[in-house]
This record gives C-alpha cells, sequence and structure tokens, in this order.
C-alpha cells in the first residue's frame, strides 16, 4: 500500500520550568493513502503531542528533537517557519478538533467560516466560494444549509457544531483528516451519526483519517489499523481484528480485559494496577513494566525492541522473545483470541476446500 | 440486587418531582414529573444524554435544586421542601454525592486531611479530635490510600487517586446512599476500573446504596440492578438492567442502545443505528403516562403504544 506520510523514530521534547522532558519517544508509524488509522492512549500517553508535530502545531516550548516525519518528500521535522507550514497546514492536513464549542468561533457566522478557508486555499470568486461552501455543509449532513449559512455557531447543537468543524477542516480539500478526540464531547447517539459522517465524507473526498481517541468502541467502530500509545511510544500497532482479537503487549491486554462490557457482572473488572509514568524521569526498560502483572527482569532493565507478529502487526514487548516464558494473557483475552484462531483456521479449511 | 429480601425496602422514594428553573418567559422545566423508588442495597443507574436532567435529579435529592411539586421521601419522611433543621442534618449524613471531576471538586488550597474531614466537621462540631483522625484513616484505607496521604494537597495526586479522596469523603460520614454523578467519565480509561471496583466493593463493606448517574451505557450495564432512562426531563423507560438491555420497549431507550460503541470490531461493523424521532409519537389526542406494563418494568406509554409494547412482552415470553 502507498504510504502517504512515513514518520520515522521521532523524538518530542518540552521544556517546563527549566526541565526538559520527553514527550514522545522514538516512534516510528506509516500512514497509507485512504486508510483510517487510530491512535489510541490515556491522557498523556502522547497521541496528541505525536499527531500535532505533523502540522507544526506544538506549543512554543516543545520541539522535535530527532527523527523524520516524511510527507510528499518533504521532510517535516525540519519545517522551522510559519511561511513553511502554511503550505501544509489545512492544505494537506487539516484537523477537527474535540469540543466543537471552542473551536469555532462565536461572533462570524458558520458560513463565513467555511468561506474563509475556502477563499484562502481555493483561489475563487466570492460567489463561487459562497456556493462552494453550502455544497460543504451539504455535505456534512446540514439540512436547509441556505438557512444556516447566516446563523451563529451558538444557534447549533453540539453535534451539529462538530459537523461544522469538519466541514471547516475538510472545505481546504486536504488528504489527511486528524480527528482528536471527535465526539469525546458528544452524545453517544450523536456520536454514531458523526462517526458514520466521517466514513461518508472518507468515500467522497479519498480522505487519509487518524483517529485519536482513548475510547475503543470508537475504534472497533472506524480504524482500518490501529496504533496502542503509552508513555510517549507506540507499543502495539496491526490492523483492527489483530489488536482487538489477537493483542500482543500485556498493556494492550490491561486496556482491552478492564472494559466494563467484557466484564462479568458482580465478579470485579480487570483493573490497572498504578498510574502512568511521569514523563519528567527517564524511564527505563518498558514504561509499562512497573504496572504490568506479566513483567520480566529484563522489562526494568532494556527497553524492548519491536517484534513483528505479522506483517501488518508489531509490538514491542519482551514477551515475544523466543527465549521468553509463556504466559497466558488474562480470560477475556484468553477467549476472543481463540475464537479469532478457531474462526481463521475454518476460513483456511473452507479454502482448501474450494482449491481442491 | 444481591438476591437477598423478598421485597427490599424503599430507601428513597421520588414521586412526581418536577424541577423548573427561572421564572415567567424564562421558565424552564428541567425535569418532569419524575418517578421512582430505590431500593436499598441496590445501584440504581439513571442514564440519558446532556442535558436531560439526570444531574439535576440527583441535585435535587441533595437538596442542591429545589423541586417545584412532588416529593422526595427518604426512609418514607419527606425531605424535598421545607424540612426541619433536625431532617435536613439526617439527609446531610445519610445521603453524600460523588462528583463527576476531581481536579474541579477538591479544594486546591486545602490538605486531603481537612477536604475528607469537612463533613465530619460540619456535622459533629466540637467531637474529639482523636476520633476525626481514626475516621479520616478508616476511610483513606476503605479507599485504598495510606493514611499518610491526609498531609498531602490533591495536587499531589492523580486523577484516579483524586476520585478516591471525593470517595473517602463520603465515607467519613457513613452515608446510606451515595449519589455518584458521572462517577468515572473523567478519569483515563486505565483507572476507570479500579474506581468501579472499589464503588462495587464499598457497597458490601459499607453496605451502600447508589444512584449511579451516568451516560454511559456500557459501564450502567456492568454495574447497576435497575436501570432508568431519562429523555429530556421525562423517564421514558425503568427496569431491571439485564431485563431493559434484552429487551428495550421505548424507542428511545432502543435508539440509546443501539449506539452502544462496542470493541468488536465484527460487531461494530454490522451495527445498525436506530435513529429516535420524539414526533414519532401521537401525543396530542392521547397524551402518555408512565405505566407498568409488566412487574417492575415502567415505560411512558399512550394507550395506542401500550397495546402495542404488550405484545412485543407476549412474543418474548
Amino acid at each position: 500500500m502507498e504510504k502517504i506520510l512515513s514518520a520515522e523514530d521521532v523524538v518530542v521534547k518540552f521544556t517546563l520550568r527549566g526541565e526538559t522532558l520527553t514527550a514522545i519517544r522514538g516512534v516510528s508509524l506509516d500512514l497509507h493513502r485512504g486508510e483510517s488509522l487510530a491512535i489510541v492512549g490515556e491522557s498523556g500517553s502522547g497521541k496528541s503531542v505525536f499527531t500535532k508535530t505533523f502540522m507544526g502545531m506544538l506549543d512554543p516550548n516543545g520541539w522535535v528533537d530527532s527523527g523524520r516525519i516524511l510527507y510528499k518528500g518533504h521532510d517535516l521535522a525540519r519545517y522551522k517557519t510559519e511561511r513553511q507550514w502554511l503550505g501544509i497546514r489545512g492544505r494537506e492536513i487539516a484537523m477537527v478538533f474535540q469540543d466543537p464549542m471552542t473551536s469555532l468561533n462565536p461572533l462570524k457566522t458558520v458560513g463565513h467560516q467555511i468561506l474563509e478557508t475556502v477563499e484562502l486555499h481555493r483561489s475563487v470568486r466570492r460567489a463561487e466560494a459562497r456556493r462552494l461552501s453550502m455544497d460543504i455543509l451539504r455535505d456534512v449532513g446540514i439540512s436547509d444549509p441556505e438557512k444556516r449559512y447566516n446563523q451563529y455557531p451558538h444557534e447549533f447543537s453540539g453535534g451539529m457544531r462538530q459537523r461544522v468543524v469538519i466541514a471547516v477542516a475538510i472545505a481546504c480539500n486536504p488528504n489527511v483528516l486528524i480527528c482528536d478526540e471527535p465526539t469525546t464531547a458528544l452524545d453517544v447517539t450523536i456520536q454514531a451519526q458523526i462517526l458514520q459522517l466521517l466514513h461518508s465524507l472518507q468515500e467522497k473526498y479519498g480522505l487519509t483519517i487518524v483517529y485519536i481517541t482513548h475510547d475503543l468502541g470508537v475504534v472497533a467502530n472506524v480504524a482500518d489499523r490501529v496504533a496502542v500509545m503509552y508513555a510517549g511510544d507506540v507499543i502495539e500497532c496491526g490492523l483492527c481484528e489483530e489488536i482487538f482479537y489477537n493483542p500482543q503487549h500485556p498493556y494492550t491486554w490491561a486496556l482491552l480485559s478492564s472494559l466494563p462490557q467484557l466484564g462479568v457482572k458482580g465478579e470485579p473488572l480487570f483493573a490497572i494496577r498504578g498510574t502512568p509514568p511521569n514523563l519528567h524521569s527517564e524511564i527505563k526498560g518498558d514504561a509499562f513494566a512497573p504496572r504490568n502483572p506479566y513483567a520480566l527482569e529484563i522489562d526494568f532493565i532494556r527497553r524492548p525492541p519491536c517484534f513483528q507478529v505479522s506483517p501488518t502487526h508489531r509490538a514491542r514487548t519482551w514477551l515475544l522473545d523466543p527465549r521468553a516464558p509463556r504466559v497466558t494473557p488474562p480470560a477475556p483475552i484468553a477467549r476472543s483470541r481463540k475464537l479469532w484462531m478457531e474462526k481463521k483456521m475454518e476460513k483456511m479449511k473452507e479454502q482448501d476446500r474450494d482449491a481442491r | 440486587m444481591p438476591d437477598s429480601g423478598l421485597c427490599p425496602e424503599k430507601l428513597l422514594e421520588v414521586k412526581n418531582i418536577t424541577v423548573e428553573f427561572g421564572a415567567g418567559r424564562k421558565k424552564f422545566t428541567a425535569v418532569r414529573d419524575v418517578s421512582f423508588d430505590i431500593k436499598k442495597g441496590e445501584i440504581f443507574g439513571l442514564v440519558g444524554e446532556s442535558g436531560s436532567g439526570k444531574t439535576t435529579i440527583g441535585r435535587a435529592i441533595i437538596r442542591i435544586n429545589a423541586v417545584t411539586s412532588g416529593s422526595i421521601l427518604y426512609r418514607g419522611e419527606r425531605i424535598s421542601g421545607k424540612i426541619s433543621t433536625e431532617t435536613d442534618r439526617k439527609v446531610v449524613k445519610n445521603i453524600q454525592m460523588i462528583f463527576q471531576d476531581p481536579m474541579a471538586s477538591l479544594n486546591e488550597r486545602a490538605k486531603v486531611d481537612y477536604i475528607v474531614s469537612e463533613g465530619f466537621y460540619n456535622l459533629y462540631p466540637g467531637e474529639n479530635e482523636e476520633n476525626r483522625r481514626r475516621a479520616v484513616a478508616r476511610a483513606l484505607l476503605d479507599v485504598g490510600l495510606l493514611p499518610e496521604f491526609a498531609d498531602r494537597f490533591p495536587h499531589e495526586f492523580s486523577g484516579g487517586q483524586r476520585q478516591r479522596i471525593g470517595i473517602a469523603r463520603v465515607l467519613v460520614m457513613e452515608p446510606e446512599l451515595v449519589i455518584a454523578d458521572e462517577p468515572i467519565s473523567a478519569l483515563d480509561v486505565s483507572i476507570r476500573a479500579q474506581v468501579l471496583n472499589l464503588m462495587s466493593s464499598l457497597r458490601e463493606k459499607r453496605s451502600l446504596t447508589y444512584l449511579f448517574i451516568a451516560h454511559d451505557l456500557s459501564v450502567v450495564q456492568f454495574i447497576t440492578d435497575r436501570t432508568a432512562v431519562i429523555h429530556r426531563g421525562a423517564l421514558v423507560e425503568l427496569a431491571e438492567t439485564e431485563k431493559l438491555f434484552a429487551n428495550p420497549l421505548h424507542p428511545y431507550t432502543r435508539a440509546l442502545l443501539s449506539a452502544i460503541p462496542s470493541p468488536d470490531p465484527a460487531v461494530e461493523r454490522h451495527k445498525r443505528v436506530e435513529v429516535y424521532d420524539p414526533s414519532r409519537h401521537d401525543y396530542a389526542a392521547d397524551p402518555p403516562a408512565w405505566i407498568e406494563i409488566e412487574p417492575g418494568h415502567f415505560v411512558s406509554a399512550n394507550s395506542k403504544e401500550k397495546e402495542e409494547y404488550e405484545q412485543n412482552i407476549g412474543q418474548w415470553v
């Protein structure tokens, strides 16, 4: 598959009150054209910071320390000036933010905010731009766009407002759309509608979408591929099915089995001990080791390398080393893995039969 | 419900309460004619979307919001409207609340010791210092924190720990009923399970009853015994949680359940989300009533819908 964006060994650092902290610790991740990639992680895992480096939107006290971010032959990690970024931001890579309350200008009409982007990024006349803006409003599922065009954000409900934010983002006709927790501020019924909308826009506009979320339900709905982040590192990455049915890293196990949906009523839920590490102090070995009941001695000493599980699936855990002892994952994980394997076997048998 | 009694006693009765804000042209009805009971020892879930009035109900019970009409009874005694100081103290002691955002609900400038014992100071002024310390230490231990933490400030704790402090402050009062208003939605995914487990274990240990207010249906399904669904200030359905999730009757409940995200790609890919359109109800001529359609299963329906729902129930049996 064609790579549209490729991050290689990216390290991001921040200075905070005279101290330097490492927010992203050598992350490599490819983005393929036309796919939906979900980046999952808790708050502070660096999922937002990582994607902000694609658009030059890090806070002023942060910088890309090393590594490369390749997009269309350019290394975005070396971009310094706003001028350079203006060629990328919005035009090539656009962003949808979490809270539609704060990402729209309350003093301008909704139509004007879309018009602004259209005029900035496509050299068209006012009347043409207006017509285009109306089309976009219709595309994001806002009925009666002629009337809505002249209304202000406060006249819209939360879900409708998020549709407007999406409209502004796609108004510049970007290649890549980064959605940072696009549905976290919305109700479940609205969430489902927004996810459906993003999916249909992806087909219509040929978008590549990166979803940043902590909600594994959303991930299961939208993602082709999933990257799991913990303490500034992608600890596991693979196809959606691989991550949900055959996860390898103990953190992914823990994350999945602590979901109430997989729990048995009346029994305690699987809970992860402790709290995520402090990024101020240097992390030695596997960042998850102190909270990991499956941790090996080496986990506290050396950072595990990336082990390839399948051509599309890799994980950073010493458990995949051939010398590691065999462990049984938590019950819900073992259960779904077994089902998945059985299904796979059945499929293979069927194919065998068909071949014969 | 732990299958204990034949007919567990009603701890709290909410009877036809309406809560209005503002007056005249600005009047807004946040809660309209809501009734339900909470039985001793159960976890009662209240789910709805933002703005549906679920928090207002919780706040009406602990007397932060006054009810416009209707009444709330605690162990058979009215606790809404004008009540005696003595009853008020009883409410304060026995009904406590856990708030959503542990970052916002703890006093940044006070030590944990003070935060946890603030209610204690108010309820038992002049109480022996030794007793107070013992109560604080016990509460902290019960929520899985060390008594030494009493000398620290809230900013030294993570979100999950802060929520534990919020729970400790409730426990120190030794309440019977705890109103948990979205207690885990502000927490990180890996921390949520810890707090949920803590709440379940405290139910046994401190024989608590919970009113669990949430918008996340998967959590509600996991933890509650009975669930009420609220839409635009009015209850639409109430039943045992398992029954409600298996056989939802009201179209709003069905829409809500169909939208629950599931952490299983195979399920998600084939999911069909139902959309609820309030205009489907023909309520102009035949207004809805709150009816018990089968034992323990309440739904808001008019006479035509009632027949329809009854048929549905007939099919399941």
